[in-house]
């Protein structure tokens, strides 16, 4: 409705540009978002960041976005009417818009795309995405140090790359601390579906998990959680609100700094194709604050969160021992490379479970 | 013990959703009425049910919230589908794009606040039955309220007059209007029933399920709701069955899921949708062989005067 709205408000707004000379002299920049901004997670996030943007350059820029758009050929239709309402720099949120939003780099290639965690890119489409197994691996040493059950749980949204790379970096930590730690893994098949995850945390829970993490989107595993005097960790943004004597910490996407060095870019005319993956170091994500722990735990997430920021500690530190015993080949010298956490579709060692598809 | 106990709780809360709005659905459809916008007044009644409960501080307020909010979504609807005769598939298609986007704006203000979730009941004697008591009278109100309902919906079309009417209206609005009855007037209220129920099963997610509000949190459930309806061959009956089957399946595959049987999850995650689908086309096949819908649903009906 609101979507339908915006359309038509977008499709005003280009009847109109041709008289309206005041709005030309400001650069307008596009936003395709996936949920609702009120989401309270990922597309929040985003919206987030480009309320920081106008913030910052407000007096520069225009922005408009559109929200609940779905991934797939709806989306191609999206972004063009960002591109007709004139909007020269376009930022698509989501990793299904991934072909669509290349489509449409290559039909106006005089306008500037940035593609949110995607792999495919052209001289006038960026990508950026960022190092959040970094963040997992802080949540599992936060995890093993305060699970006493010795059972982790943890809910999947789809196994993909992403989400694997974020179990992996996770469970490599909490043997550090606890080398019999058990992790329950359920997937949920979505990313966003309050039931489910309410559904998948009461099971792992009933398992005997006693920390529950999470890579989908609501606090519905959060609140469950809290009503079952459990331990959580929040996704995306921060959750406390949702159990707070639950949550130990979240990992935040911070896009704002992003959105605004790559509009500086464009209004300087510097802009050019980039492929971003920031970590801890360039602020692409952070970590809420470390609560509902001993100190001795709050100082060992906050020291491994220093050594991951200066570059000294890598949580795919060579040798990482895959399910068959076998340590995996180490092509970045002491760590696995970019590539290979970029591919991840192996569990290593320790995690009593199959990968789906594998 | 206390898992399997723990099992048929989570069962009960993810089936008493669906449970609701088909119920309401089914009315609506045994008049001849095919209303495809539950999902739409489902998420309606979600945000006004957790407005209602948040400003009141009360969840019974909060149901009756949404009931209302249900209920004036399909009016909408019937203004459109019998007063002005208008396809009833496009009619609620629109129902539920209406409903996704009216939801996120009322529930705006809302998002990030929390309630008190329904309270589970206590009866003394009866909850402290040993195996039974919590699962039978342990859960929430709305939990037994379902139930009540579908035997209410059950009683109602298959023995009261007013039932037989209203089955006549979808069966053969003609021969029912010949013979005197108000056909649109019938359909109006089922639609109004229906509605309602929508509106319900939407409030009970903020309500009990999950004590929040984000937009779009019925995900689907709505559409679940109407194929269960289609595939319990339009009987009360069957609907409890389909309903808690498919429940039943969702938690069974998440707890699965966690011993690790080693079934690839996309399989586990359709495996809902695909046993209930099995056994509801099984049960109809063995019963009547053949299609048991309402022989007037989705037809328009313009009474000549």
């Amino acid at each position: 409705m609101r979507k339908s709205l915006l359309a038509l408000a977008a499709g005003l707004l280009l009847a109109g540009s041709v008289s309206a000379a005041s709005a030309a002299d400001k650069l307008k920049v596009g936003f395709i978002y996936l949920g609702p901004i009120g989401d309270l997670g990922w597309t929040y996030q985003h919206d987030l960041a480009r309320q920081a943007l106008v913030k910052e350059l407000g007096d520069k820029i225009e922005t408009t976005y559109l929200e609940n758009v779905p991934e797939g050929p709806d989306a191609e239709r999206a972004i063009e009417q960002l591109v007709r309402a004139g909007n020269k720099l376009i930022f698509t949120t989501s990793f299904g818009y991934m072909d669509p939003t290349l489509k449409v780099a290559k039909k106006y290639p005089n306008v500037h795309f940035e593609h949110s965690t995607g792999y495919k890119r052209d001289k006038n489409m960026s990508t950026y995405s960022a190092k959040w197994y970094q963040g997992r691996y802080i949540q599992g040493l936060i995890a093993a140090k305060m699970s006493k059950s010795g059972v982790l749980g943890y809910i999947g949204s789809f196994p993909i790359p992403e989400v694997v790379s974020g179990i992996n970096a996770t469970i490599l930590a909490a043997q550090t601390i606890n080398p019999n730690i058990k992790v329950k893994i359920i997937w949920a098949n979505t990313w966003f579906d309050p039931g489910k995850e309410a559904d998948a945390a009461k099971a792992l829970i009933d398992q005997g998990a006693d920390v529950i993490m999470q890579h989908t989107d609501s606090p519905a595993a959060m609140q469950i959680a809290s009503e079952r005097g459990k331990l959580a960790f929040g996704q995306d943004s921060e959750m406390i609100k949702f159990g707070p004597t639950t949550q130990l910490t979240s990992i935040l996407d911070t896009w704002g700094p992003y959105y605004i060095a790559r509009v500086k870019a464009e209004l300087d005319g510097t802009w050019k194709s980039e492929d971003t993956w920031g970590g801890l170091d360039s602020h692409m994500f952070a970590m809420a604050p470390y609560t509902n722990m001993p100190d001795d735990v709050k100082k060992l997430a906050e020291d491994a969160q220093a050594a991951i920021t200066a570059g000294k500690l890598h949580p795919f530190k060579c040798p990482v021992v895959g399910q068959d015993s076998k340590p995996v080949e180490c092509k970045g010298g002491a760590n696995l490379d970019d590539g290979q956490i970029l591919g991840m579709n192996f569990y290593v060692k320790g995690i009593d479970d199959k990968l789906p598809g594998k | 013990m206390e898992l399997v106990e723990a099992i048929i709780l989570a069962v009960l809360a993810a089936s008493t959703p669906l449970l609701i709005a088909a119920a309401g659905e089914l009315v609506t459809e045994r008049s001849g009425v095919l209303n495809l916008g539950v999902e739409g007044m489902m998420i309606v009644g979600a945000a006004c049910g957790f407005a209602g409960a948040w400003l009141t501080g009360s969840i019974f307020i909060g149901a009756l919230f949404g009931i209302v909010a249900g209920t004036m979504m399909s009016l909408v609807f019937a203004l459109m589908a019998l007063g002005l005769a208008v396809n009833q598939v496009a009619t609620g298609l629109a129902l539920t794009i209406l409903g996704v986007g009216l939801s996120g704006l009322i529930g705006a203000g809302f998002v990030g606040e929390r309630i008190t979730p329904a309270l589970h009941l206590y009866i003394p004697g009866l909850t402290e039955i040993p195996l039974v008591g919590r699962v039978l009278f342990g859960e929430d109100a709305f939990v037994c309220f379902s139930l009540a309902l579908v035997v209410g919906v059950w009683w109602f079309l298959y023995r009261t007059r007013q039932g037989l009417i209203l089955r006549a209206c979808g069966d053969n609005h003609v021969s029912a209007h010949a013979l005197g009855y108000p056909v649109l007037r019938i359909r109006t209220i089922a639609v109004m029933f229906g509605g309602a129920c929508a509106g319900l099963a939407g409030a009970y997610l903020p309500l009990a399920y999950t004590p929040f509000f984000i937009p779009g949190m019925t995900a689907g459930r709505g559409w679940i709701a109407l194929a269960l309806v289609v595939f319990s061959s339009w009987r009360p009956g069957r609907l409890v069955v389909g309903a808690y089957l498919f429940g039943a399946v969702t938690i069974l595959q998440l707890h699965a899921q966690g011993w690790g049987v080693g079934v690839p999850s996309q399989f586990m995650s359709a495996l809902p949708y695909l046993a209930t689908v099995f056994v509801l086309v099984l049960l109809s096949r063995a019963r009547t062989g053949g299609s048991t819908a309402p022989a007037a649903l989705g037809t328009v009906f313009v009474p000549d005067r």
